[in-house]
């Protein structure tokens, strides 16, 4: 028997043995050598074969990933691993490093329970860094690191052993800083790493060799020992000696917890439903006889066997064969093949139990994100807290007319994948538009659609989306009446605190109202929202919230699912470009309704609610938010300025700027809109000499002077009038 | 002034001989004639005989057009524009607001009566039009509206001793009518659902099909035997009694063959 095909044995033989698994991501700023790490981990654990290791990478599915050398599928493989005379089994899921798909990376932390964070020695911690330990402890997942790289600070930048340690020290501190910036209350203090308990280890991912304390006295090798091998140009036998599949999952093993002890845990933060009913007792007991609760975080396309969900069993086990509900769905599924992941082989096996990750086919209605149950109506897992969201769309046509209809079927399938994907399909104009998160995730998802799926497309140049909002308080309530006459409503808006938008935007109140109306009531009064306006509260969108301050009208509960629908309505399009709104509190204050029912029906109701909202929002000082990208650039001394240059053409603002040696770190915020073309730009401008990287930071609103031109396009561009109505347009 | 005027007319209940004499005479005289039929709806009769019968060519309005008004306003500010409606126009509220915006735009404005299905119900069933409270109309649930409020509106009446009289649901543009027997399903789920101890199943209802044709099918008995029956086309109407007075008791005996052991059980009362 080969080694891999022993080691498919005894992963199938661990599955159930709770304590003795492990489910893990490594997350990275980009480049610092999470791939890398991840193929050698897969390799020395014998999952593939060890030549292949580093060339040819396993997790990386897409040939497009390798050649940009970005990691953004999100897949996952097991491997056996051996700890003090015992095995383990160690499911990892690759998070994509690049925060462009921040909702791949949220959605895999979710499946995890601890995280390797790699930080490149050379460069120390960066952005992506914070970005990826605030994910991880957003989720309570526990941290350990990594220091990659290390063969370079001897080989290539010649430290002393002294600047070697100095380096470490500051890496070290900057993370435990990270940590105790954002970990939950309870874990304060106990999840800071330390070089003595081996939470720490050191190495070359790609050399193969890694160190931490405990494997130090293990193998008996010390820094200097390290420090002589690579000075000698040795890094095998130091590969032989100190394997870094060796020390970084002993660290993993000692240092991360096990399903059973982070679902008693994590299971309470990230499921809403009641933790004393039946399913919710077997997810904190990590129960494989319970209830089916499954979380898929990712869809992944294989050519034979269609679509492949991957997810996280929380609880009991999944099934051959199963019928199974996927929340929000109407139909049962029926679960075809159950699989264990090895690299990118799937290996099937009868069932997959509680505390592991499965790959299954059938599943047919399941997305990245979906929650799989036996019962149609348990409480799904809450819905994913999205880092970022679309902000730039193109609009994508056939080459072929008669490739229309595959076209349509490509677009679904790719934004089921990749839900931070959206697609609106237009059928009749054959325009389809699709958003995502930034050019460059846009472009990727284009590429994938010509060589993946073979079909020819022209794209548009990228469109961003923009959103709605008031800068002010209505002056007065605007009136909107039903076109019978007979109805009428009063509506004011507001911009919301900003403090509330965030607590939306982190998914920190429940945007379904009804169900948990206690909830959200309670939390924005503690987010200073006074009593009446929060108990009225009855509808979220987005990040709108609409509330009800009248007292005692007669009938209006009946009206209230339909001015709901009016409210959501306006926010999925709003008065000024029909772009979504955000940040508004929308106040029913008055309502005048007809006698009998059938004269404030919806045909009555919406068109009344509507127009009161859109007439009090052009009263209220209108304003369109654009979004905006964090913009981090690494540039030698010398081309600064050129670096600078390129910033300033773009409305950028920089925030920061630091020196360290002869490079120059520039924290710049910029609007997405001017960033088109920016990667061209300043490799030309620099030579290819200066490393960037962009985040989007949501919305903040557009220069004044820009508005009105800006406005005009937009609706020009939709086929609108090209000046939004006044308010008196809305008055009848 | 205008020269112009808006005249609003009934045709009453069922079919084009409803329209009183002198409907006939204002409508012949007219230069324009608008009408909806949407609100409610003659099923005796069609547009074309309608049209055949007063000689003219009748525009008839959907239901956003009149609300809008401005085809009507527009025609009655220049001439003599007649705008029909089934039953007595003014009992459609959005009529009156039609009228008194054409009177705001300095437009003549009278109206000639029709008989309507809110004094035929109670005349054909023989109960007394003083002994009615509120009326109602029962809506078709729709997305995100099932209103309750009818049956508010029945058990406000009955705490008073009060008959109601339950419109049901004309859904025109959808060729929709609402039957008494989906209006009683309708009523007992919003029991269930209330629990207010208005209705049960053993609950004396009156219904009352095709109002002012030849043939109107009256009857009055319990819910349970009521939703079983067939009551033939459109429209009905739905009757919920108070108090009854020893004359309606022998009224809906004799006219809407209401069981005689039931009646005599409510003369007890
Ligand atoms: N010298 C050296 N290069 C490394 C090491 N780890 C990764 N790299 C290189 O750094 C680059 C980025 O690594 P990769 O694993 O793709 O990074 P990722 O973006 O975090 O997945 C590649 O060119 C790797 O070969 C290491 O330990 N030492």
């Amino acid at each position: 028997m080969g080694k891999k095909e022993d080691n498919i044995k005894k992963a199938k033989n661990l599955m159930n043995k709770l304590d003795h698994i492990r489910n893990i991501g490594i997350a990275a700023h980009i480049d610092h050598g999470k791939t890398t790490l991840s193929d050698n981990l897969l390799a020395g654990c014998g999952m593939m074969s060890e030549e292949l290791a580093g060339k040819q990478l396993v997790l990386d599915y897409d040939e497009q990933e390798q050649n940009r050398g970005i990691t953004i599928n999100t897949a996952s493989a097991s491997m056996v691993h051996e700890f003090e005379g015992s095995e383990y089994l160690i499911n990892l899921l690759d998070t994509p490093g690049h925060v462009d798909f921040g909702g791949d990376v949220t959605r895999a932390m979710r499946a995890v329970d601890g995280c390797v964070v790699v930080v490149c020695a050379v460069e120390g911690a960066m952005p992506q860094t914070e970005t990826v330990v605030r994910q991880a402890l957003r989720e309570k997942v526990k941290p350990v690191l990594f220091i990659n790289k290390v063969d370079r600070l001897i080989n290539e930048l010649r430290v002393t052993p002294e600047e070697m340690q100095q380096r470490f020290i500051k890496i070290i501190n900057k993370f435990n800083e990270l940590v105790n910036k954002m970990v939950p209350e309870e874990f304060k203090g106990k999840w800071n790493v330390k070089v003595e308990d081996g939470s720490v280890a050191f190495g070359s991912a790609y050399y193969n060799w890694a160190i931490s304390a405990p494997y130090m006295k293990k193998s008996g090798l010390s820094f200097k020992d390290i420090y002589e091998y690579c000075n000698k140009n040795d890094q095998k036998t130091l590969a032989k000696k100190t394997p870094i599949h060796e020390v970084l999952l002993d660290m993993v093993v000692d240092h991360l917890p096990s399903p059973k002890e982070a679902q008693k845990y994590r299971i309470p933060h990230i499921w809403r439903g009641d933790i004393n009913s039946e399913l919710g007792r077997s997810m904190v007991e990590t129960d494989e006889n319970g209830p089916l609760a499954v979380m898929i975080t990712k869809i992944i396309m294989d050519p034979h066997a269609g679509e492949v969900a991957v997810g996280r069993v929380y609880s009991g086990k999944i099934e051959r064969g199963q019928e199974v509900y996927v929340a929000g769905m109407p139909k049962i599924n029926r679960v075809q093949q159950v699989n264990l992941m090895v690299g990118a082989d799937r290996i099937p096996v009868d069932f997959v139990s509680a505390g592991n990750i499965v790959a299954a086919t059938g599943i047919k209605d399941a997305i990245a994100g979906s929650t799989v149950t036996d019962n149609p109506d348990v409480e799904p897992f809450e819905r994913i807290v999205h880092i970022s969201e679309p902000v730039v769309t193109v609009a994508v046509e056939a080459k072929n007319t008669k490739d229309l209809p595959k076209l349509i079927e490509v677009l679904r399938t790719v934004s089921k994948a990749d839900p931070s994907i959206q697609v609106e399909i237009n059928q009749e104009t054959g325009e389809n538009l699709m958003s995502g998160m930034g050019e460059l995730h846009l472009e990727i998802t284009e590429y994938r659609i010509k060589n993946d799926y073979g079909v020819d497309i022209v794209t548009s140049e990228p469109i961003v989306v923009y959103r709605e909002s008031v800068a002010k308080k209505s002056p007065h309530s605007f009136e909107g009446k039903s076109p019978n006459k007979h109805n009428r409503f009063y509506i004011e808006v507001e911009p919301l605190p900003e403090n509330i938008i965030k607590a939306l935007y982190n998914n920190e109140i429940p945007q379904n109202v009804k169900k948990y109306r206690n909830e959200v009531v309670k939390k924005l009064q503690e987010l200073g929202m006074d009593k009446e306006t929060a108990k009225g509260v009855f509808g979220i969108k987005g990040l709108n919230i609409i509330t009800d301050v009248t007292k005692g009208i007669q009938y209006l509960f009946e009206t209230r699912e339909l001015i709901k629908e009016a409210f959501e309505e306006v926010m999925k399009s709003g008065p000024i470009a029909d772009e979504p709104c955000q940040g508004l509190l929308v106040k029913l204050v008055d309502a005048k309704l007809h006698e009998d029912a059938i004269h404030r029906g919806p045909a009555q109701v919406i068109p009344a609610v509507r127009n009161a909202i859109y007439g009090a929002i052009m009263t209220s000082d209108p304003v369109l938010l654009e979004p905006m990208q964090k913009v981090f650039i690494s540039t030698p001394q010398e081309l600064m300025g050129d670096a600078t240059r390129e910033l300033n053409q773009r409305r950028a603002v920089v925030r920061d700027m630091q020196t360290e040696k002869d490079m120059v770190n520039i924290d710049a915020k910029a609007p997405v809109a001017e960033m088109f073309g920016f990667a061209s730009a300043i490799r030309s401008a620099t030579g290819g000499r200066v490393l960037w990287n962009t985040e989007n930071i949501g919305f903040e609103p557009l220069p004044r002077q820009l508005q009105p031109e800006i406005v005009r396009k937009i609706r020009e561009r939709k086929g609108l009038k090209p000046e939004p109505y006044p308010p008196e347009y809305y008055m009848d | 002034m205008n020269k112009g005027s808006l005249v609003f007319i009934g045709l009453g209940l069922y079919d084009e001989k409803d329209i009183t004499l002198k409907g006939f005479e204002e409508v012949k005289k007219a230069d324009k004639v608008f009408a909806e039929f949407y609100t409610a709806k003659l099923f005796g009769t069609t547009l074309k005989d309608i049209e055949t019968l007063i000689g003219k060519k009748i525009t008839v309005l959907s239901r956003e057009k009149t609300e809008k008004g401005e085809v009507v306003l527009d025609s009655a500010e220049k001439h003599y524009t007649v705008f029909l409606t089934a039953g007595d126009p003014m009992t459609a509220t959005t009529h009156v607001d039609l009228r008194i915006r054409a009177i705001k735009r300095g437009i003549n404005t009278q109206v000639v009566h029709g008989c309507s299905i809110i004094t035929a119900v109670p005349g054909l069933l023989g109960l007394q039009s003083y002994k009615f409270g509120r009326t109602t109309t029962l809506v078709f649930p729709d997305k995100n509206y099932f209103p309750t409020s009818p049956y508010e509106v029945i058990k406000e009446n009955k705490k008073m001793g009060l008959h109601t009289l339950v419109l049901l649901d004309v859904q025109a543009d959808k060729n929709r009518y609402m039957t008494a027997n989906e209006g009683m399903k309708f009523l007992l789920e919003m029991e269930e659902k209330n629990r207010g101890n208005v209705l049960s199943k053993d609950t004396l209802v009156c219904v009352v099909a095709r109002a002012g044709s030849n043939k109107p099918v009256v009857k009055a008995d319990s819910i349970k035997n009521l939703i079983k029956i067939d009551f033939g086309p459109p429209l009905h109407t739905l009757v919920v009694p108070g108090r009854l007075h020893f004359m309606e008791v022998e009224a809906l005996i004799a006219l809407a063959h209401l069981p005689a052991q039931l009646g005599e059980k409510l003369q007890k009362i």
